[in-house]
């Protein structure tokens, strides 16, 4: 699949700022005040800054809106719902604690629940399309809610709690990783399906309808990735992983701490990339791919 | 709405005859021509005498090359592909606005290209590769059915099917009420053994394939040969004297 920019930042930007506001909702760490409204201001400008980047994503980002109509059926619809509750429960929440001073702290749950659910309805976007046997899989709702809350652990300064938990993430990356291959290559839909050939013997794409590209193969049939794949995997435990669990079993300190949300952020944003380039839908058989 | 109906009063489909379709394109022709002047946006060419062009089908043919597991030459088939108006069409549900839909009264799926925010996602879940985004009205487009054609008292009957059924040279492609058992089309399916792409997929699709027929045998011997035989093993006349001559040159 192509690795659209705009949907690799929202959901690496969507996936920690939600994740930042399921941890204030929670009460780590228990704000108040100016600090309050910085923490809030991060989480809330990570989880909108991401939703506005998706909508770059649209042919017609005008009619968004719409997009609130079909929650029964679909889950980008029920994306759009749980990310507007979310924002409305953590924003009424935020603004008691900056501006009155009080925590209601079933609000704070609530904001968390739905913040979380979020993240759980993007990853269900992928997970429900069997066209792409590597997204058809239990890991996408699993590994975005972990990074989401390890994510928000970090950026909360939750030190003690982050670091059996990035421990926890990477062995979880690597056997999704594993898993994810397992399944692809299990995978029942070949060529011989597709064109309903086999019983004549080997069938192999002879000639493409046309010369040039379409929208197909530009958007489902992305290759690049799958070459520096390894490589890529490897950067980004490194960088989503081990490099954060090393600076926070440092001795504290703030520029260690930051350090570690941005190299953990570089990670989470090669590991999207992957989870688009890797992934190969089957209409590209079609295309001989 | 998004949801399918559970039933639909008529199946309308078409069947494609992989043993008669020539792979002349007629049939991309004709779609790309009714649908970029009629229902719906224009289908656009983007740089379409340039060096990457780019435009938006709702019809492409491909060709497949099948080697017979028992040997003997390779065969060529080519293989017409547009949406299969999939009874469990795993496009609509996943529409966010409610712009793609399956029409209860015949079963087919159309896009309701005012409430499309082109966001490709019904693209992703289809995997016949059936639905396009245009590039320059940036909205999904698909098979209509020509909807605009079947049910068109304007036009005389015998063009009240899809263009592309109407312009095939070849008779290869049809179309029909695949709910109704008495139906050409059913019948055809039901004669050639017609089935299912990617069936695996959970779509259950309307479209029908029909399988090509077997291949005649190769005879062991040919019937011409002793009529072929040639008549000199050594040149003669003036061909003898010229390769006798340009032996004796070279």
């Amino acid at each position: 699949m192509h690795p659209a920019p705009s949907i690799i930042m929202f959901s690496t930007l969507s996936g920690l700022g939600f994740g930042l506001l399921t941890m204030l909702g929670l009460g780590f760490p228990e704000v108040s005040g100016w600090v309050a409204f910085v923490f809030f201001a991060i989480g809330f400008a990570l989880a909108g800054g991401g939703l506005i980047s998706a909508t770059f994503h649209l042919g017609h980002p005008e009619r968004a809106l719409k997009s609130f109509t079909q929650w029964r059926s679909s889950w980008l619809s029920r994306e759009a719902w749980a990310a507007a509750a979310a924002m409305s429960v953590m924003g009424l929440y935020a603004a008691l604690i900056i501006f009155t001073g009080t925590r209601v702290a079933m609000l704070g749950w609530i904001g968390a629940a739905l913040s979380l659910l979020t993240v759980f309805t993007t990853s269900m976007i992928y997970t429900q399309l069997k066209t792409v046997p590597r997204w058809n899989h239990w890991s996408p709702p699993v590994l975005f809610m972990a990074y989401a809350i390890v994510g928000g652990l970090l950026m909360a300064g939750q030190v003690s709690v982050a670091t059996p938990l990035l421990v926890a993430l990477g062995v979880l990356q690597i056997v999704a990783w594993v898993d994810q291959d397992r399944k692809e290559a299990a995978s029942d839909t070949n060529l011989a399906t597709a064109t309903g050939l086999g019983h004549i013997g080997s069938v192999k794409a002879f000639e493409s309808p046309h010369t040039g590209g379409n929208y197909l193969t530009h958007e489902m049939a992305f290759r690049i990735g799958r070459k520096h794949a390894q490589t890529l995997k490897i950067i980004s435990v490194i960088l989503a992983v081990v490099v954060p669990l090393i600076l926070l079993l440092l001795p504290f300190h703030h520029m260690f701490a930051l350090l570690a949300v941005i190299s953990h952020f570089a990670g989470v944003a090669a590991q999207r990339w992957l989870f688009f380039a890797e992934a190969k839908h089957v209409v590209s058989l079609y295309y001989g791919r | 709405m998004t949801s399918l109906p559970t039933h639909t009063e008529k199946t309308l489909g078409l069947v494609i005859d992989l043993d008669t379709c020539v792979g002349c394109h007629a049939c991309v022709t004709a779609c790309k021509g009714w649908n970029t002047e009629n229902y719906g946006a224009p289908l656009a060419d983007t740089d379409a005498y340039g060096a990457e062009p780019v435009g938006s089908f709702l019809n492409r043919i491909h060709s497949y090359e099948v080697q017979p597991e028992t040997g003997g030459p390779a065969q060529l088939f080519h293989f017409p592909k547009s949406c299969l108006h999939c009874a469990d069409a795993p496009c609509v549900t996943v529409c966010p606005t409610g712009a793609s839909y399956k029409r209860v009264e015949d079963g087919i799926v159309l896009v309701n290209e005012s409430d499309c925010i082109g966001c490709g996602l019904c693209a992703w879940a289809c995997p016949y590769g059936a639905r396009e985004l245009d590039p320059s009205e940036k909205v999904m487009k698909k098979c209509t059915l020509c909807v605009d054609r079947i049910y068109n008292e304007n036009l005389p009957e015998e063009d009240r099917q899809p263009a592309c059924v109407r312009t095939c040279p070849a008779g290869a492609r049809h179309f029909g009420d695949l709910s109704d058992p008495e139906s050409d089309v059913s019948i055809l399916v039901a004669e050639r053994g017609g089935f299912d792409l990617m069936p695996e997929q959970g779509t259950a699709p309307v479209n029908k394939y029909l399988p090509p027929r077997l291949k005649d045998e190769a005879p062991d011997f040919d019937i011409l040969a002793p009529y072929l035989e040639p008549v000199a093993e050594e040149p003669q006349g003036f061909l003898g004297w010229l390769d006798k001559t340009l032996e004796r040159i070279g």
